[in-house]
């Protein structure tokens, strides 16, 4: 991993409100290429609208955000575009409810990409096969549990050929004896060196997969640190207070 | 109910004139209703504009209005045809404003994740919407869809009433007036002839809301 080189993910000075809340302050991050960051904070942190903010889900009141190099357009043609390239994973999933899983996995490939049916089903194919829900490829997204959709999300998300991921909370809708076969595909896809920002409170992912760590409380960046100076040594008040309360237990 | 035998031929034919006249009207009223709820829930605030502007204009002013204003308004905008064109016009634009409502409170129960997943895997606004949220609108819009479609076809009588000629009404006003048939046994033809037609088309409906559902 190098720091050098234009950042996969820039964001400068951003700031958002949600009405009267200031969500976002003055946020200065930049995520080096092949870089796996975490975001920790409490609940109203601000650390899903940050998440959400670098593909313009949400926009922004202020400062930039730049992907590889771009800065993000407006709504348009160019947006989506830039979209394209950033895979997202939400915390309910969200498949296409009308679409089969495989049809889930191709859709944007197709219409986007301009991929050919055949090529994108054997890539589409490829992806499931890897998550381990090929053989599920003709039900309704109804049809399987939490957890074979949310590897399904990630494999759509993937089959883009995206340059970052985003996960928002990817194991916070999940039975308990779900989160881990979902945190094993995307640590398997960090040790591939994937970029990724992900917004959990899975602590043992931290642990095992993150570069680095990022720990937001009242919209701010509180800490910036690696995960072991991070769990055995927080510098501020308001992580330690953080991590008191969910490692006693 | 002689009339109904004696005249059958004109019965048939005013028949087949309504159904004419629906079949171009529901076609139409569908497509302009999902154009116009594309164009309500656009992020083009313009387009937005016209869609309400539209429903509001539409959706307010009573039938007959709307078809005299096509008759004698679109002749004076250079538009010439047929009265039948102008009564599937009126009926259309009419119908259109239904038809769009019911379309964005199917549009409106699609959660917005999928919105946003659309958006977030590239596709465009247009794309979001024909691939991924109209598909899953309409299956919650056939009900109310129904009821627009068929309350459009027992609107057609206006058109009728307008002298669009050939239809089921300007059949029964013929019969009464110019021909001195019974009233009651001539309307009971012309109500025949509407239910053959709303009838099949809710039974239609209910079949394409099941199919639909299974699909799920």
């Amino acid at each position: 991993m190098t720091e050098t080189g234009t950042p996969m993910i820039r964001m400068a000075a951003v700031d958002k409100h949600f009405g009267e809340l200031h969500v976002l302050k003055d946020i200065n991050l930049e995520v080096a290429a092949g870089q796996v960051v975490v975001v920790l904070g409490p609940s109203g942190s601000g650390k899903s609208t940050l998440c959400r903010t670098i593909n313009r889900l949400e926009p922004i009141d202020g400062g930039e955000i730049a992907i590889d190099g771009k800065a993000l357009p407006a709504e348009g043609k160019a947006l989506a575009g830039l979209r394209a390239d950033v895979g997202m994973v939400f915390q309910s999933f969200n498949l296409f409810a009308h679409k089969t899983i495989l049809e889930n996995v191709m859709l944007a490939p197709t219409k986007v990409r301009r991929q050919n049916k055949a090529e994108a089903e054997k890539n589409a194919m490829r992806l499931l096969e890897r998550v381990g829900i090929a053989n599920q490829k003709d039900k309704y997204p109804a049809q399987l549990s939490g957890g074979q959709q949310q590897r399904v999300a990630i494999a759509r998300a993937l089959a883009m050929g995206p340059k970052v991921m985003l996960f928002d909370e990817p194991t916070s809708a999940l039975d308990p004896e779900m989160v881990n076969e979902v945190l094993d595909v995307m640590t398997t896809l960090a040790k591939e060196g994937m970029t990724m920002l992900v917004v959990t409170h899975e602590m043992g992912f931290a642990r095992r997969a993150a570069h680095r760590v990022i720990f937001m409380a009242d919209g701010e960046i509180v800490e910036d640190a690696t995960p072991d100076d991070f769990f055995t040594n927080p510098t501020s008040d308001r992580a330690k207070d953080f991590l008191g309360k969910i490692l006693t237990h | 109910m002689g009339v109904l035998i004696e005249q059958f031929p004109l019965y048939v034919s005013g028949f087949l004139g309504t159904l004419r006249l629906c079949v171009f009207a529901a076609i139409g009223s569908l497509v302009l209703g999902t154009v116009i709820a594309a164009c309500r829930v656009s992020p083009v605030p313009p387009l937005r504009a016209l869609g309400s502007a539209w429903v509001t204009v539409f959706r307010n002013t009573p039938l007959a209005v709307v078809l005299f204003a096509v008759a004698f308004g679109l002749p004076e905008l250079g538009v010439n045809g047929s009265y039948f064109w102008f009564g599937v016009a009126g009926l259309t634009f009419y119908t259109s404003a239904f038809v769009c409502e019911a379309v964005r409170s199917g549009i409106n129960s699609v959660p917005p994740g999928q919105a946003e997943a659309a958006r977030a895997v590239g596709l465009t606004f247009t794309q979001s919407l024909s691939l991924v949220i109209l598909p899953q609108a309409f299956r919650t819009v056939v009900p109310p869809l129904g009821s627009v479609i068929i309350a459009m076809i027992k609107n057609s009588a206006i058109a009728g009433a307008f002298g669009i000629g050939g239809d089921l009404f300007a059949v029964g006003s013929t019969l009464t007036s110019a021909q001195g048939y019974a009233a009651a046994a001539t309307l009971f033809g012309v109500l025949l002839g509407y239910l053959v037609l709303t009838i099949p088309a809710g039974i239609g409906l209910a079949r394409l809301e099941k199919k639909l559902a299974v699909a799920r």
